[in-house]
């Protein structure tokens, strides 16, 4: 009886572990072709070409890139506190990466005479999860620019802490309502339920708008870049980072978008659902790989959109921004919470 | 004040309106924007593989030129370093001797001609001042280098090809394929 028990449980814990060894790579990698994508769509939008030398249409780029930053000498300040100093991006990377364990990634697989879910924790709080995860993610970049011990960086910290904390609310609000719709935190079933009606965007436009903003404003994205602001902070809180450090932020960023839009995708467009296609038609395994390669055209369409919009607008100044946050956002995510929770109430008809 | 042109626009600071304050109007107007650029044809030449073209009178890297037997014409008269405003040329001429007629079309030559490639600011005077046709200006420029010494260009790099041994590179020299 013991045995079998260990047993089961093994099976478990290794499929567990493959799964989340496949996704931890696969962000990894993707955010890797992010940058390229991002240079890619900049030169897009400028009438540039864009790196074009590495490999075939330069799609080797990302590697030499990683290569140069890992090649880089690695240099920590004199002054700087070293334990904080290394720990602010080991930080701003593992919060980065944490996330992705909740979303659900596609439906079922069945393999090996398994029924393998692509989620590795579905936890019945998993929004909760991801937003505490998210707030994690503001240390790194505190940590890392207070512990460079520069005026700038620190700066830069103090700017990024601010600015995500008050867009958490913003996006916090907004997510009640969406919440008040779906009766679930669980991102499973918030996705199983968009795949039997519609999807969410449908009920919560307003709800979406405000998120859409709040993400791009946790992931540090132009027009709310303050705290890298390159030509007035010289690039805020990893200033003072070199080599591999340096590469752990920038690619944390990255992460941080991959997984936003992966969030956004899941709560607002239906996850992993193909719109006018039944899934239950199709095998499983089948409706798992149209599902995942559904999910994955979401998450670019919204990788794209973070681009388009960083090379078309410029950056708010700290005033707007603090009153974008405060003044209109939260206010609308009030209101759009009372609308829902009105609308709810006369659909049940009182 | 006068003002200087008739373009002068008065900055407006009226404070924004409802509609301004939105800023997604703008936003997306300039995505718009944006996003029509991607269609727009790219100016980019992708140098090595594609190259700009020239106008027929651009001058170039030197090319000491050969009579129609191959033979050199530069006669190491030395007017062209004397021409030249960089002081950029330098030569030593020898006499020729007997038997190398075949090489050499005067009875003086430049054993040694060098041109400074980093002081050269590619007038063209030595080669309005060439009396012999020998001296020209071709429709390429220096390649890049590693040293200081590599700009300097002897008679090997600098001599034509050979009119009837190598005739294809001295009609790419001469540029009468293209």
């Amino acid at each position: 009886m013991n045995t079998i028990l260990l047993a089961f449980d093994l099976a478990l814990f290794l499929e567990k572990l493959i799964l989340i060894a496949v996704i931890i790579f696969a962000s990894l990698g993707i955010a890797l072709y992010t940058t390229f994508a991002e240079r890619k769509v900049a030169a897009l939008l400028q009438d540039r070409s864009g790196p074009n030398r590495v490999g075939p249409f330069g799609l080797f780029q990302p590697f030499a890139d990683g290569l140069k930053l890992l090649m880089k000498e690695e240099i920590i300040p004199n002054t700087s506190n070293k334990f904080l100093f290394i720990l602010g991006p080991f930080m701003a990377m593992t919060a980065a990466l944490m996330t992705c364990a909740v979303i659900p990634w596609g439906n079922q697989v069945e393999m090996f005479g398994r029924t393998i879910q692509l989620q590795i924790a579905d936890i019945n709080i998993g929004v909760l999860y991801v937003f505490g995860v998210v707030s994690l993610g503001v240390y790194g970049m505190l940590i890392g620019g207070w512990a460079s011990n520069n005026k700038f960086s620190l700066m830069a910290a103090l700017r990024g802490a601010s600015q995500a904390i008050s867009y958490e609310l913003a996006m916090g609000l907004s997510l009640i309502a969406l919440l008040m719709l779906t009766g679930s935190l669980s991102m499973k079933t918030i996705v199983e339920q968009q795949m039997d009606s519609y999807w969410n965007i449908l009920y919560q436009p307003l709800g979406f708008l405000i998120f859409i903003i709040c993400v791009f404003a946790e992931c540090n994205r132009t027009p709310f870049d303050l705290p890298e602001a390159e030509n007035e902070l010289n690039f805020g809180y990893h200033q003072e980072y070199s080599s591999m450090k340096l590469g752990f932020y920038l690619f944390a960023e990255y992460i941080h978008m991959f997984i936003g839009s992966a969030v956004m995708s899941t709560l607002y467009f239906g996850g992993y659902d193909v719109p006018f296609l039944d899934e239950s038609t199709l095998s499983s395994n089948v409706a798992a790989l149209v599902g995942i390669a559904s999910l994955m055209a979401k998450i670019v369409f919204f990788l794209f959109l973070f681009m388009w919009v960083r090379w078309t607008i410029p950056r708010f100044r700290y005033d707007q921004l603090m009153n974008l946050g405060w003044k209109s956002l939260i206010p609308l995510a009030l209101f759009n919470m009372l609308l829902t929770g009105a609308l709810i109430l006369a659909k049940s008809g009182l | 004040m006068q003002a200087l042109t008739q373009r002068a626009k008065a900055v407006d600071r009226k404070p924004m309106t409802w509609w301004e304050k939105l800023y997604l109007p703008s936003i997306l107007k300039g995505m718009a924007i944006t996003f029509g650029h991607s269609f727009k044809k790219r100016p980019t030449i992708n140098y090595p593989e594609e190259t700009r073209p020239f106008s027929p009178v651009f001058r170039g890297l030197h090319v000491l030129n050969r009579d129609e037997e191959g033979r050199e014409r530069c006669t190491a008269c030395g007017l062209c370093a004397v021409a030249c405003p960089a002081e950029a040329i330098t030569m030593e001429a020898a006499e020729r001797i007997e038997g190398e007629e075949n090489l050499y079309r005067e009875e003086k030559y430049a054993a040694k001609y060098e041109i400074n490639m980093l002081r050269c600011i590619f007038c063209g005077l030595c080669e309005e001042a060439c009396p012999k046709d020998a001296i020209y200006l071709s429709e390429t420029f220096a390649p890049s280098n590693y040293t200081r010494k590599g700009f300097i260009y002897g008679k090997d790099e600098l001599l034509i090809p050979h009119p009837i041994q190598d005739p294809e590179g001295y009609a790419k020299a001469k540029g009468l394929n293209n």
